[in-house]
């Protein structure tokens, strides 16, 4: 089978692949490139675990193939911390203990960080559609939107 | 026990250990070790609910290139009978059955070869080229068609256990189980009122998000070391080593973070699989289920089939109350009826009770632990039950079941006397609390019930480490699915007294740290809580000893105090104390590092009740139902990190309520599961579900050092009822089977013509 | 066995080109846009290699206009571009909202309305949104463009009318007039991410008294494919679209519908529901027409 030469960046890298065109993004990433921060819960698109942002758009890994990455932009969570530390999402899903297990967290976030782009300060309701298609099963989610809650405010207004 | 003192960190919720690996992608998971050499492992399923195996042709498969090796059933060894152990139930020789077909399949996905390759692709191609013929057989698919006299057997040789005698002819009942006290005629005979109902739920995942993987890397000694996602790494051990043949010398388990299991990773599937191929390819292997394959193929817990009988007297006191349940085991033996029969009585003091189990074998995959084994489905049923009775008597349903509520003394119904237990506190503090009183919307319907679950302790091991500059590291050997290293740091810093920041947790592997059993039953801050207590208070030993020898005075004119020793009252008051630091920085001097262990086997796991209380909204058009307000309220003896006791109760709750409205297997007439994905297989969204109210009710355990019951499995409990209450209450029909989907729901109030 | 192949073609001849050549020849060729169907068949169902026709890189298929007359919407645009398009959501809400709950956030960031119609799927949600505002396929071929109605487009269940070496371009729908609107409903247990139990579309137009002089309502997840219920829109008309004229058009998808019971619903409840999903669709798209 032969495989597509893709060049794509990654969390600002300039990054070459090979791939078989059938293969997933997340497989690519993960199996090809071990990134593995970026999870996989059901490889159909109905968990969110493997949310990354392409040109900045929420979209699953899951449900994209590799060679698609052709030329765009890719954020994982790799790519959410900076030299200055933790996002504050992700400060905040720490101080709220909106994790327990940690595997839905790396998506939680990615989509939350896509949710707070768009909307500095979206309310209750408004949080809970838009991580629908991000499963945890540990949490209720209660803590969960409540961080998503405290780092709007936080990033509004950096303590 | 410590009483209710001012404790300097439990109690609070600081940030957990492990917290910033998480939150950037950096901890691994099962399925994210990738080994130079490492090549795939995947599994051939039966596409039959039921069939005997008559030839497996793996050589077109072996010839493929790419492909390394190929394994079914003929090339493992038997394996000995013996209980499993751990959490879920049954039999040795039927795990390595299950976990390979051998001469017959007896569910859609049961496991038939496996094979490894150079690429996943690779892998799928070699697992298309192989051929097995089957000889189809007919599929039993329910308790009912399980039970019928002249049911297809799924095992010739099953003869019903725990009969007075074993019985002629084998069946699908491959155990019964009674539970009594008391006289039931007669208890009935007093009552005034009484209530029957009958309660089916079918089969439900654990839904973890994680799919089972590992990683197996076997040398040309045959040693292995496997790297997978357990909830008992040492427990895999054990089983693999059984069901290979092997000796847990030769195997090396290392824990991996773990992504979700609520009981549903106690067992092996893939583990051994992995070793065996990667004996035979001589390189790492790494396995990897689908979404798919963990449905189908995993461990659910049973679809139930309960009947409830209960009389009272006009005030409310229970005369008597009976029980008959049939728990589906899935292709073999070990339901969890065992639980759910000593379960279903166990909030109330009950003078005559009788309760009758069945274990019964269907084509569907094994069972599993699933958080609180059995008793969901088994208080579903009482709890709706007392719920009519509450109404036939006209009495609050809180109050009926303070009336008849078990206290310190009571004898449980499967045996002993319950010592300080909290379900009184837990009934008073639902009563007053304002979710149980405040004005419900219009079409809304408040339910309330009762949880319950035993909590075991097990064995535990664990080591305290005292580094150069005073820092502690706690190893202990129980994977930490919910933030359990965060109250391990809580409890050594509490005990040794020096700041939860100077303390980290990990877990170490089968040959790094002692034997612990998993991370099941609500045992871990528990069993191994206490360990690492016990661990710190032989730190603390040694310091006093080595602060005594640089004094000059005895062991016992030293206290340790504040995380420092200082002298006792009178010995010298000029001494300065010696903090942990001190002592360490000094250690090379006093006798070299030191190293508190503990190793126990912990009794008096105290039971954790609960109360929940829902208010769902039903829509009488669709039958829909909206989640409006959950609170739930449970006993957690002392909670050592407040936010994950918090998170435990919440999440307990959304999985609950998942249960109640639209979880359940989908099986259609071939016994193919119709709904083996997250879209059709419907765990609650974030959108579902409101926030949840806790309340933690702290009525210490008098059996650990700082008060702790388990509080993981209470929490899936109540709900079940709670939310099927509230729906009677919205809508004035009761609903006894679950999930209350939308069709159910409206066919019922057509029924009832409302 | 073949191979997987991929094409990404920057230019509709280039498109054409390769699904003429495949067609040809007798080879496989499929069309991705969004991939959230085609990715998922991939990994389970239809395993088998073809070359994958990437149609993103058109500028045909991702434009979006909104023209006096007639709204474009390129076949590859995904939900949430549609989602975020104010003018769109203000002109058509319910085909909006309809593209608004294909899937999670993640979803439609990918989903697009002509890989919904293409899937032809009997729950698709865009489905019966476009029959209701009278969405128009315009379909690309080697001898050029041609149109069908968005009701004749789906043949059965995961089949439509694109013969071999064709692909959908995108949809032309007219502009709707004042005091017209639109509304879609679907049933699903969960509030988000199922697959609809079943859906209604339905567009209004009313007069100056408030009397509907016309509509069109679709129905989804309730018979093979979806479907136009004539019989729905002529309760509508001439009614100021009251309670009785609602539940005349809803016991109408009632009667058209020809459910099956599986998994996500039964026929029984299917039937009811669609006729409760119509009518709060049609006053839901009332509401609208008034307010504007």
């Amino acid at each position: 089978m032969s495989k597509v030469q893709v060049s794509t960046s990654i969390n600002g890298e300039e990054v070459d692949f090979l791939c078989e065109p059938q293969q997933t993004l997340l497989d690519v990433l993960r199996e090809t490139l071990s990134r593995t921060g970026t999870k996989e819960g059901c490889g159909t698109g109905d968990c969110g675990a493997c949310s990354v942002l392409v040109d900045g758009r929420l979209v699953c890994s899951c449900l994209v193939l590799g060679v698609e990455a052709q030329g765009h932009e890719i954020t994982t969570i790799e790519g959410i911390a900076t030299d200055e530390g933790l996002h504050p999402i992700q400060q905040k899903f720490l101080e709220h203990a909106a994790l327990q297990c940690g595997i839905c967290t790396p998506g939680l976030i990615i989509a939350t960080k896509s949710l707070l782009d768009r909307d500095p300060n979206p309310d209750e309701t408004t949080i809970r559609y838009w991580l629908a298609g991000n499963l945890c099963r540990c949490t209720g989610y209660d803590k969960i939107v409540r961080a998503v809650q405290d780092a709007a405010k936080e990033l509004a207004h950096p303590a | 026990m410590a009483e209710a003192v001012d404790f300097k960190v439990i109690g609070t919720s600081p940030v957990r250990p492990d917290g910033v690996d998480k939150v950037t992608g950096r901890a691994q998971y099962g399925a994210d070790l990738n080994l130079p050499n490492q090549i795939y492992g995947k599994v051939l399923r039966s596409p039959h609910a039921h069939a005997r195996i008559k030839r497996i042709d793996t050589s077109r498969a072996e010839a493929m290139p790419g492909v390394y090796a190929v394994i079914c059933g003929r090339d493992f060894p038997q394996a000995a009978h013996g209980e499993i152990g751990g959490e879920s139930g049954g039999d040795v020789s039927d795990l390595a059955k299950n976990i390979m077909a051998r001469d017959k399949v007896l569910y859609h996905g049961h496991a038939v070869a496996a094979v490894s390759a150079r690429s996943l692709r690779i892998a799928d191609e070699a697992l298309a080229a192989i051929e097995v013929e089957y000889e189809v057989l007919e599929p039993v698919l329910d308790i009912d068609a399980a039970m019928a006299p002249d049911a297809p057997l799924l095992d010739e040789n099953c003869f019903t256990k725990n009969l007075p005698e074993k019985p002629d002819k084998p069946s699908n009942i491959a155990a019964v189980m009674q539970l009594a006290r008391g006289d039931v005629d007669q208890g009935f005979e007093q009552a005034d009122v009484i209530v029957e109902g009958e309660y089916r739920i079918p089969m439900a995942h654990q839904g973890y998000i994680e799919p089972h993987a590992c990683v197996a890397n076997t040398n040309e000694a045959g040693q292995s070391t496997v790297w997978c996602c357990t909830q008992g790494h040492f427990e895999f051990r054990a089983m693999t080593a059984k069901v290979l043949n092997m000796n847990v010398a030769d195997l090396k388990f290392i824990a991996s973070e773990i992504g979700g299991g609520f009981g549903g990773k106690t067992v092996v599937y893939l583990e051994p699989l992995a070793v065996m191929l990667s004996r035979k390819a001589r390189r790492p292997v790494k396995m990897m289920m689908s979404r798919e394959d963990v449905f189908r193929a995993t461990g659910p817990t049973s679809g139930t089939h309960i009947k409830v009988k209960v009389g009272a007297k006009r005030d409310g006191t229970i005369t008597a109350a009976t029980a008959w349940m049939a728990y589906e085991a899935g292709a073999y033996a070990g339901a969890p009826m065992g639980p759910g029969a000593m379960a279903i009585f166990a909030p109330y003091d009950l003078e005559n009770f009788k309760v009758e189990a069945y274990d019964v074998l269907v084509n569907k995959p094994k069972v599993a632990a699933y958080r609180a084994p059995g008793a969901p489905q088994s208080m579903h049923a009482m709890e709706s039950a007392l719920d009519e009775l509450a109404r036939k008597l006209n009495m609050d349903p809180i109050d009926l079941r303070m009336k008849n509520a078990a206290e310190e003394g009571t004898q449980a119904p499967y045996g002993p006397k319950f010592p300080a237990i909290g379900l009184k506190k837990c009934l008073e503090a639902a009563k007053a609390h304002p979710a149980y009183s405040r004005p419900l919307p219009e079409g809304a319907g408040r339910g309330v019930a009762v949880g319950f679950w035993f909590n075991v302790g097990m064995q535990s091991s664990a080591e305290v480490h005292i580094n150069e500059n005073g820092t502690v590291t706690v190893v202990e050997g129980n994977p930490d699915i919910g933030g359990s290293r965060a109250s391990m740091c809580l409890m050594a810093a509490e005990t040794l007294g020096v700041p939860y920041e100077q303390v980290r947790a990990l877990i170490g592997d089968t040959e790094s740290t002692g034997f612990s059993n998993v991370t099941g039953g609500s045992r871990t801050t528990f069993a191994t809580g206490m360990a690492v207590v016990r661990a710190c208070e032989d730190i603390i030993a040694q310091c006093r000893a080595r602060a005594a020898a640089t004094w000059g005075v005895e062991e016992d004119q030293v206290l340790w105090e504040d995380g420092q020793a200082t002298p006792a009252p009178g010995v010298n008051a000029d001494i300065k104390p010696l903090s942990l630091a001190d002592i360490a920085a000094n250690a090379a001097k006093t006798g070299g590092p030191l190293l508190g262990r503990a190793s126990l086997n912990a009794q008096g796991a105290g039971a954790s009740f609960s109360v929940n209380i829902a208010d769902l909204q039903v829509d009488r058009e669709t039958g829909k139902v909206d989640v409006l307000a959950f609170t739930a309220i449970q006993d957690a003896g002392r909670a050592i990190h407040k936010a994950y006791v918090e998170g435990q109760l919440q999440g307990g709750a959304a999985q609950g309520l998942g249960w109640a409205l639209n979880e359940e297997y989908i099986y259609d007439a071939e016994g193919v599961m119709e709904n083996a994905g997250f879209l059709d297989y419907r765990i609650p969204v974030a959108s579902d579900l409101p926030m949840i109210d806790t309340q933690i009710i702290e009525v210490p355990n008098p059996s650990h050092p700082y008060g702790v019951r388990g509080v993981g499995e209470t929490p899936i409990v109540a709900p079940l009822a709670a939310a099927a209450n509230a729906v009677r209450s919205a809508t004035g029909v009761r609903i006894p089977d679950l999930p209350m989907s939308p069709p159910r729901i409206l066919a019922a109030l057509e029924a009832a013509g409302v | 066995m073949g191979a997987f192949g991929y094409v990404a073609p920057s230019s509709l001849d280039e498109a054409l080109a390769v699904l003429s050549e495949h067609a040809d020849h007798g080879k496989r060729a499929q069309v991705l846009a969004g991939g959230t169907d085609l990715l998922v068949q991939l990994r389970g169902v239809d395993r088998e290699p073809r070359t994958i026709v990437d149609i993103k890189k058109l500028a045909e298929t991702n434009r979006v206009q909104i023209g006096a007359s007639e709204v474009f919407i390129g076949a590859a645009v995904p939900s949430a571009v549609l989602n975020e398009n104010a003018e769109l959501a203000a002109l058509l809400p319910g085909l909006v909202e309809a593209a608004d709950l294909i899937g999670s956030t993640q979803i439609q960031g990918r989903a697009s309305l002509g890989g919904n119609l293409c899937n032809a799927s009997p729950a698709g949600d865009t489905i019966p949104a476009m029959i209701a505002v009278a969405a128009v396929c315009v379909i690309a071929g080697r001898s050029g463009t041609r149109e069908m109605p968005v009701e004749d487009f789906c043949t059965g269940v995961g089949s439509n009318a694109l013969e071999a070496g064709e692909f959908l371009l995108g949809l032309k729908i007219k502009t709707p007039a004042a005091r017209s609107a639109d509304a879609y409903l679907r049933f699903i247990p969960r509030t988000e991410m199922d697959i609809a139990v079943a859906g209604c579309g339905v567009s209004v137009t009313l007069d100056g008294s408030g009397t509907c002089t016309a509509a069109r309502v679709g129905i989804g997840a309730v018979a093979p494919r979806p479907l136009l219920v004539a019989d729905a829109a002529t309760a509508l008309v001439g009614s100021r679209l009251d309670e009785a004229a609602l539940a005349a058009a809803g016991a109408a998808c009632s009667r058209a519908a020809s459910p099956i019971s599986d998994k996500r619903g039964t026929e029984d409840y299917r039937r009811k529901v669609v006729a409760v999903l119509c009518r709060r669709a049609a006053a839901a798209a009332r509401d609208r027409a008034l307010a504007r």
